[in-house]
């Protein structure tokens, strides 16, 4: 569904390149956890598979296209293709929730039938029946969202990208959005969703892609957040372990306990990072 | 849906910035009036050409008696030097001379007793105190330096005179007029394509959001636009409109009702020529103001 071909993106001449030479593919209907530092390169990545960026060098292609020959008049056709949420909503302060919704429709040209019949349909997907009429700022931050995620999906659109749809939102409150999400995949769309969360990350089991400065240094089945677990060994320690409830019941507590035994005290953290990643893929096969 | 769609962007664009919106129509009202009126202008001259340059003639004038001209000190023409100049008009200049009509000085006092039956500036003239002349129709206006030259110096010819000379300083008057009003229509329209620039920049800013979502939902970008474009255009389209109508006024007023009442041999421009220019104007408007948006939104809501 996604397939980066030996992507490279440099913003400006001379700087670091954001994406460095990454190879990857995301199959159709698959979930996809985007994990990394802030300025590893994740909002990259995102914003060549919606072609607001163009690689320097490399080749991207989306739902069968190669974005490299996709021409700008074709650009809206693609992005009908791949609905998006963002960690601040980006809702309409001024239009109702329903007319939110209702926007992402208007604006491709479709007719008011569909509309009256497909926004009510995607509002109660989303948990969010009964407050069409509501104002954004009269619902709380995990209604919000769902109201971003009806929005990108009311099109029924076969990708689902969300860059750190979570940020803002309390653990309780993202974990609702997390089953929200999980059950969109499940219809068979394909989610990429870039994260810092690692509570989330862990109790999902799903594959993780972890860059660091630009180049892809994981790509794990069913991974975990991983790395920041070694760089401070305390919170990672016990959050995961506090972890409420698991989103999707799969082995979770094996693959956290070798995590914490790794660290050897006198190591630098990059270092660390590295050796965790290497065992990470023996243990997710367990 | 998407026209009603469309216009309910525009209507709130239009709303949000009222103020910007009134000067891009008092803007263009004005500077497109300095370029109706230019255009007027040249419509007049092409009319007064149209009129009088079928009228000109060249008139040759032969001595009368008395005349201080060194050709004419034998005194009045004698009837064979007259014919020595139809003769000159029928070989030498035939190519240029389209008629040639013999006014004699007894044509030249009845023409003259019809235009002041009652004397002129209160002395009565008599048919000696006419002067005979030629009238000649050239079959080029503008060659009238040939026909004069051949023509000066001959045996009872006083002078040659070219009545285009008479209207030159006045299309000279009226082209520097219309010269002057392109300046300022020109000075004019520069402002009115950086108010609208302006306009829709800050329009397109304020909307920002909508249009960075509808980019995500894949809105093509004429979608995106058009309300904008629309924006501009219809505050040029309207001044343009408001230009038309002062100058509809403007001429009904100052040149059909007044100024052709009170000097009647003119031909004027009239309501029907403001009609004919007012597509043009309206045309102007709306290419200024689809050029500067299109510039405009290419920088500020690229997909």
């Amino acid at each position: 569904m996604i397939r980066f071909e030996n992507v490279t993106k440099v913003y400006a001449r001379g700087a670091r390149p954001a994406v460095d030479d990454v190879s990857l593919e995301v199959r159709r209907g698959e979930f996809v956890f985007l994990v990394g530092a802030s300025g590893s390169g994740k909002s990259t990545c995102l914003h060549l598979v919606l072609r607001e960026e163009r690689p320097t060098k490399g080749k991207v292609f989306v739902a069968g296209r190669d974005l490299g020959s996709l021409s700008s008049w074709n650009v809206p056709k693609l992005r009908r293709q791949i609905g998006v949420v963002f960690q601040d909503f980006r809702l309409l302060p001024n239009k109702t929730v329903f007319e939110n919704v209702a926007f992402a429709l208007q604006v491709i040209g479709k007719p008011r039938h569909t509309i009256a019949i497909t926004v009510p349909e995607t509002l109660e997907m989303v948990g969010l029946a009964g407050k069409e009429k509501r104002r954004p700022h009269e619902l709380s931050g995990g209604e919000q969202q769902r109201v971003a995620i009806a929005r990108a999906m009311v099109n029924r659109p076969p990708i689902l990208l969300a860059d750190e749809p979570t940020g803002n939102l309390d653990p309780t409150t993202s974990l609702g959005i997390m089953r929200l999400l999980d059950r969109i995949n499940r219809t068979g769309t394909t989610v990429v969703m870039a994260t810092h969360d690692e509570e989330i990350v862990n109790q999902m089991r799903r594959r993780v892609i972890e860059l660091e400065t630009g180049t892809l240094v994981r790509d794990q089945a069913h991974g975990s957040y991983g790395a920041r677990g070694q760089v401070i060994p305390d919170p990672a320690g016990t959050a995961p372990e506090s972890a409420p409830t698991t989103v999707v019941p799969r082995p979770v507590r094996a693959e956290q306990a070798p995590a914490p035994a790794e660290p050897a005290p006198d190591d630098t953290p990059l270092p660390r990072r590295r050796s965790v990643r290497r065992h990470a893929p023996a243990t997710a096969g367990e | 849906m998407r026209l009603q769609f469309i216009l309910a962007e525009l209507g709130q664009g239009l709303r949000r910035n009222v103020s910007m919106t009134v000067s891009v129509v008092l803007v263009t009202f004005v500077s497109l009036t300095f370029v109706g009126a230019s255009m007027l202008l040249q419509a007049q001259i092409g009319k007064l050409k149209d009129d009088w340059y079928d009228k000109v003639e060249v008139s040759v004038f032969l001595c009368p008696q008395g005349s201080p001209s060194p050709t004419c000190a034998a005194g009045e023409a004698t009837p064979e030097q007259i014919a020595a100049l139809e003769d000159v008009f029928e070989t030498e200049l035939a190519d240029e001379i389209q008629t040639v009509y013999f006014e004699s000085k007894d044509d030249a006092f009845e023409a003259f007793t019809e235009r002041y039956p009652d004397g002129y500036l209160g002395t009565q003239l008599t048919v000696d105190d006419m002067q005979a002349s030629f009238r000649l129709k050239l079959t080029n206006p503008e060659n009238y330096e040939v026909v004069n030259d051949v023509v000066t110096g001959r045996a009872g010819v006083e002078v040659v005179e070219d009545q285009r000379r008479i209207f030159d300083s006045l299309f000279l008057a009226l082209n520097r007029a219309s010269l002057l009003a392109a300046g300022l229509a020109a000075v004019m329209l520069l402002a009115a394509v950086l108010l609208i620039t302006t306009t829709i920049r800050l329009s397109a800013l304020s909307r920002r959001r909508e249009t960075g979502i509808m980019r995500l939902v894949g809105a093509s970008n004429l979608f995106i636009q058009l309300p904008f474009l629309l924006e501009g255009a219809i505050a040029a389209v309207l001044g343009a409109l408001l230009a038309v109508g002062g100058l509809w006024v403007g001429v009904k007023y100052l040149v059909t009702d007044w100024l052709s009442q009170s000097v009647t041999w003119v031909a004027y421009v009239d309501e029907a020529d403001v009609l004919r220019i007012a597509p043009v104007l309206v045309g102007i408007a709306f290419l200024l103001a689809a050029v500067s948006s299109v510039v405009t939104l290419n920088r500020h809501t690229r997909v």
